[in-house]
């Protein structure tokens, strides 16, 4: 029991890391930030295609002197490398250690508490009783969040060793990895929080970073927008779930997960006691968050944009991380979502609406790393889509092999950029098949897995997220179609990437193709990890059609105790005919597999093709290509609408009432001090020059003798004397 | 010519007297206001001494003697204090000097 005792460690390591390099990494690796203006980032923007030579320069290996600045600090350097992929892989081996001891242990759950952090704010629960609002600094292990920091660590830790590569021959070395520690010990309180209330310290964190790091290149204007976007966004969300939270414990008066889950699941609570659909709300306001940190609609818009960070934040903020945190917490409050069937609706219809939306666009553009953005947010619909019929274990699955693929396309995509000295449109690419093969095969292979080929680790859990949607009692054969026809848009835009990359014609610039290399061993190495990690990961959970026990099942097992409620889909889904499994399995392979042609087909065999439709369809081709205008939308209603609608509003009347009070209050004041001051010019200040006046006038006979002269004072002395002889001579 | 009497000693005394007062009240130069003063404490000792003699009483002219030690005390603290006047002010003349009125 020593690993799991010490959980409260793991999220300690990175954050070590992190006030190590943003205490004293200016000292380590000091480069002013005038400098990193000079070179900028490795990206760029989707609308800035015009070529940048000098810029390929700086990111060409033969060129090693064109940058001597960046490697100045060479063994400084070197420790950054090595402390904070190291505080990372540190937190890997305790939480493989405590998880190894968790699954030893009887009751498939741990709590260590180290001290009451928020106490003693006594009020009147909804029901009326009194009650304490309290929160421990306390951490949950049990398999749920087993499974999340397995993914954190393990994934982040990859990430972490890639960047020490890819930001090579960057700026803001110490910053980069500071930031990067500083996210990954957010999203462990995140997830090893036993409460609600220190899962939003967490939840709050990773918005500030994601904030911190999508701004990295801070200063490109798109970048800090970028960031502030992020922020934005996010914090609409975060205000549903602090309310949510605040409702949760006024209604069931603890926010603590355990509590909170005993209390729902044993019947102790009684909606009626405190109003008609409080649940609901509750879990609605709860949902508002994760779409905002898992980036669903309405609240996705960020997501895109996000891609301005350096690609392997983008790896890091997508695959590992944040947008997790709200699948995570929506699988977290799996008992609350259990009792409110008609929000749990909700999920799985924004879920479902997401994942199409999403890979529409998907299916346009240009970017390289905005088809992934899109791909992310495709996925993340899959698995609140899960998560609304009910599947929560499925959901996590998808999280889980969603991790490994998608921070491995990210990754590869980033050793792509890299390698063409950071282009980022996909119609400056092609034929980079032998040129980088590790970059190619790695990639390939996460492709299988993300379009869903059997034997790949997407195959088994977006079928398995099919197969929920069909056949759970809150699915429906609309849900399964929309999930059916994402999975061919999938299959089509991943390979639609493939081959614009990596295959046909090279369209690369000529002065970027004689600098092709492949990355560097700390960028192929997690590349490798991350590509075996897609194939085997799928297979802790095989359909259980396929008859197989053990580790092949072994996902769901696990998870079982987390989601004690989900035991009844899995009820419900044994009266299914098992026919009708093997042909949905059928039917969503053959889709894959007609995406994967079509692709091929389309920018392969017959580029020319594409090209047709876009002028034939350019309405809907133009839709699409510009995410069907929804941040037009948005800025139209709320920049431009509400913020600066409101804004005009509001300053009419700051200028007319705040101001005007303002102004009074100041014209007040202005005239009792003139009435005060003529009092005191004249009645207090005459009063005391009166008397000094006095004095002075009546002073005057006896301060005209004091001449100073020493013979007048003489003089007085004679006629004194003479006048005392007068006297006693006359008398 | 008679012989010289008391009243001749007493006669000097008084000139002497008014000479000094004289000399203190009407003279700039500080050197000789203390000339002057020494001229009225001499005036005393030749006041003491004559009725020393007429009383043939010596109580008078140990007091002299005590005049005179006196005088030398003052003329060495005057002049000191001339001497520190003149290095600051560049000047003795009392009527220069005129600090310590009102």
């Amino acid at each position: 029991m020593k690993f799991l005792d010490q959980i409260w460690l793991i999220p300690l390591f990175p954050l070590f890391g992190a006030a190590a390099m943003l205490l004293f990494g200016r000292k380590l690796d000091p480069q002013p930030p005038s400098e990193v203006a000079a070179v900028p980032g490795l990206e760029h923007t989707h609308d800035e295609h015009d070529h940048h030579h000098g810029h390929t320069h700086e990111h060409a290996h033969e060129h090693a002197t064109g940058h001597e600045h960046a490697h100045g600090h060479g063994a400084l350097r070197t420790l950054v490398s090595l402390l904070c992929p190291g505080m990372v892989l540190l937190s890997f081996i305790f939480s493989a250690g405590a998880v190894i001891e968790l699954s030893r242990s009887a009751e498939r759950m741990h709590q260590v508490i180290q001290f009451t952090w928020l106490a003693g704010l006594p009020f009147h629960m909804a029901d009326g009783r009194l009650a304490t609002f309290t929160a421990d600094w306390g951490f949950l292990l049990d398999p749920l969040s087993a499974v999340m920091i397995l993914v954190v660590t393990g994934i982040g830790f990859l990430i972490h060793v890639y960047s020490v590569g890819y930001m090579a021959h960057d700026n803001g070395y110490y910053r980069f990895f500071g930031y990067l520690n500083l996210f990954v010990f957010f999203m462990l309180m995140l997830v090893l929080a036993n409460n609600y209330a220190l899962m939003f310290v967490g939840w709050e964190g990773v918005g500030l970073c994601s904030y911190l790091l999508i701004g990295f290149y801070f200063q490109k204007k798109s970048a800090g927008d970028a960031g502030k976007k992020a922020f934005v966004v996010n914090r609409v969300g975060d205000a549903g779930f602090i309310l949510g939270m605040l409702l949760m414990f006024s209604v069931l008066g603890t926010v603590k997960f355990v509590d909170v889950n005993q209390i729902l699941r044993s019947g102790q609570f009684h909606a009626e006691t405190v109003g008609f659909g409080v649940l609901s709300t509750m879990a609605l306001l709860l949902f508002i968050g994760a779409t905002g940190k898992s980036a669903q609609v309405p609240l996705y818009v960020w997501l895109p944009d996000a891609m301005e960070g350096p690609t392997p934040v983008s790896a890091l903020i997508h695959a590992a991380t944040m947008v997790t945190a709200g699948v995570y917490m929506v699988a977290r409050s799996s008992a609350l979502f259990q009792l409110t069937p008609q929000t749990s609706t909700v999920v799985a219809a924004v879920g479902a609406f997401t994942a199409i939306f999403a890979a529409t666009i998907a299916l346009v553009q240009n970017d390289i790393k905005r088809v992934l953005a899109y791909s992310t947010v495709s996925q993340l619909g899959y698995m609140f889509l899960a998560l609304g019929v009910g599947a929560y274990w499925v959901a996590i699955f998808h999280l889980f092999t969603h991790a490994f693929f998608k921070a491995l396309l990210f990754l590869g995509s980033g050793s792509v950029i890299h390698a063409l000295g950071g282009e980022q449109d996909m119609r400056h690419m092609g034929g980079l098949k032998d040129k980088i093969p590790i970059t190619h095969w790695t990639m390939f292979i996460a492709s299988l897995a993300i379009a869903g080929i059997p034997g790949f680790a997407g195959f088994f859990s977006k079928d398995e997220i099919l197969w929920q949607s069909y056949s759970s009692p809150q699915g429906s054969n609309l849900l399964y179609g929309v999930g059916l026809a994402t999975a061919g848009l999938t299959a089509f835009y991943m390979w639609r990437l493939m081959n614009m990359t990596f295959y046909g014609k090279s369209r690369v610039k000529p002065e970027v193709e004689a600098h092709i290399h492949e990355s560097p061993a700390a960028m192929t190495l997690p590349l490798s990890i991350l590509a075996a990690g897609s194939i085997l990961a799928g297979w802790i959970g095989t359909p259980k059609l396929w008859g197989m026990s053990g580790w092949f099942r072994g996902l769901e097992q696990w998870l079982e105790p987390s989601f004690a409620s989900a035991a009844v889909e899995a009820a419900q889904e044994g009266a299914h005919d098992a026919s009708i499994e093997w042909i949905l399995m059928s039917v969503s392979v053959a889709v894959a597999l007609i995406g994967i042609s079509i692709a091929r087909y389309f920018y392969h065999h017959r580029p020319e093709i594409p090209d047709k439709f876009e002028s034939r369809f350019s309405p809907l081709y133009g839709l699409l290509l510009n995410k069907w205008y929804v941040d037009e939308l948005y800025d139209f209603i709320f920049v431009n609408g509400f913020a600066k609608g409101g804004g005009t509003v509001l300053g009419a009347f700051d200028r007319n009432v705040i101001d005007g009070g303002v102004n009074g209050a100041g014209w007040l004041t202005r005239l009792s001090s003139t009435v005060s001051m003529w009092w005191d010019t004249w009645i207090v200040d005459g009063a005391v020059r009166l008397a000094s006046l006095i004095v002075k006038i009546s002073s005057y006979p006896v301060r005209v003798v004091q001449t100073g002269r020493v013979q007048a004072y003489a003089l007085f002395v004679v006629v004194g004397a003479l006048a005392f002889f007068g006297y006693y001579l006359a008398r | 010519m008679g012989p010289i009497t008391t009243t001749h000693y007493l006669a000097l005394s008084a000139a002497l007297l008014l000479i000094g007062t004289i000399g203190v009240l009407t003279r700039r130069n500080i050197v000789i206001i203390l000339m002057s003063i020494e001229l009225i404490l001499n005036a005393v000792n030749i006041n003491l001494i004559a009725f020393s003699h007429y009383w043939q009483n010596v109580d008078g002219q140990i007091f002299a003697i005590f005049v005179i030690t006196d005088a030398v005390a003052e003329a060495a603290v005057g002049l000191g204090i001339l001497i520190a006047l003149f290095r600051n002010k560049e000047t003795v003349l009392a009527d220069e000097v005129d600090l310590l009125k009102w």
